[in-house]
């Protein structure tokens, strides 16, 4: 039996002082992907042919490449904390750290997957 | 965090049965959780008919009469009867509620009764309140100021900073709420849950207090608030018709606003 008051277990280790931007980027990174998804499903519609050369076409065009980079940004950016939320709300401990450590790396080594693509089609 | 795997004890069995008196016509089966930790044994779910006809309106009047006239060992918290005290809070036909102002006719078939979830049970349907009642003083639910009360009078507060207060004054602290999210269920050690946040929004709303800036403070913190998924359980079981989740909201909209 702890000894502990329960004033003192409840406040814990005290207010992080944080929390609120993680609040804010998960809404404007929402924000930016109902346009960017939409943009990018009318697009795939509006191929002229279903194929790897319009595909690659289309992206070559300085408007795709570059809404392209902003959506793979945003939308990992979105998973992260998205996926970050739940991991605190479900998993303890050492688990919890690694799997942080593994989502962040995952989520910037997509990211930066995503860009080199882009690029490479691109030019 | 949360458990996936049950601890021991806790599957619950099947208990004991109290039929109805021979001659009762208008019967409901009450089914209410038990369990003694002093016993060692699983918690159980007896069963008693109750004769409606000579028992009053509420579930709380039916458990006062199963305790007074059928099984006294029955366990149960309850005071004023009238929904004003908070202690009769359980679970009642799957929802948190307070069993003084729920019905029996509201609710269809058997009337299942078990104490407000995922808590701690001391005994049959009264559940340990303490780290509920201390995450409720953390947030320090008085009034914080500076200035000192005018000598001759109280401190004035005018009619329109009065009714910021209306929605949020009201709460009884049963504990409905809290223990209807799941997020609370999870990470009751850390989260504050919802009853506590609508207290601390409170004293933030009140235009007499002079400590908004720290209680923000305080509260920015990924697990104190930011738990709340908005998932809106603690409006829905409120018995008094509060909205914490609004609340809840409006205290993460201010320390936005403070940052922009």
């Amino acid at each position: 039996m702890s000894l502990r008051t329960p004033l003192s277990a409840a406040k814990g280790l005290g207010s992080a002082r944080e929390g609120a931007h993680h609040w804010w980027m998960q809404r404007l990174t929402s924000l930016a992907l109902l346009p960017l998804t939409l943009w990018l499903a009318i697009s795939i519609v509006m191929f002229p042919e279903m194929d790897y050369a319009s595909a690659v076409a289309w992206m070559q065009t300085p408007v795709a490449a570059i809404a392209m980079s902003l959506l793979v940004i945003s939308l990992f950016y979105h998973v992260q904390l998205g996926l970050q939320v739940i991991i605190e709300d479900y998993v303890g401990g050492a688990l919890k750290i690694a799997s942080l450590i593994a989502l962040n790396f995952t989520c910037i080594v997509m990211v930066f997957v995503g860009l080199y693509s882009i690029i490479k089609v691109s030019f | 965090m949360a458990q996936f795997n049950l601890p021991a004890n806790s599957i619950v069995k099947k208990g004991k049965e109290f039929p109805a008196p021979a001659g009762a016509t208008n019967v409901k089966r009450f089914k209410v959780y038990r369990y003694d930790p002093d016993s060692g044994s699983n918690p159980r779910v007896d069963t008693y008919d109750v004769d409606l006809d000579t028992c009053g309106p509420m579930v709380l009047d039916a458990l006062i009469k199963i305790k007074n006239e059928i099984d006294p060992t029955l366990t149960f918290r309850r005071s004023c009867r009238e929904g004003i005290c908070g202690s009769c809070s359980m679970n009642i036909d799957g929802g948190n509620t307070l069993a003084c102002i729920k019905a029996i006719s509201d609710v269809k078939g058997d009337v299942k009764v078990y104490p407000l979830p995922h808590m701690e049970v001391v005994k049959d349907l009264v559940p340990d309140l303490t780290n509920f009642y201390a995450q409720y003083a953390s947030v320090k639910p008085w009034m914080q100021s500076d200035t000192p009360p005018p000598p001759d009078r109280e401190r004035l507060q005018s009619k329109e900073d009065r009714e910021q207060l209306e929605g949020l004054e009201e709460c009884i602290l049963c504990a409905c709420c809290s223990t209807s999210c799941p997020s609370y269920w999870w990470n009751s050690d850390r989260y504050l849950g919802p009853a506590a946040l609508l207290s601390a929004y409170r004293w933030i709303a009140d235009s007499r207090d002079e400590a908004t800036g720290e209680r923000l403070d305080e509260l920015e913190d990924p697990f104190k608030l930011y738990r709340c998924h908005t998932i809106m359980n603690c409006t829905n079981s409120c018995p008094k018709g509060l909205n914490p989740a609004k609340a809840i909201t409006e205290i993460k909209k201010l320390i936005v606003k403070r940052k922009n």
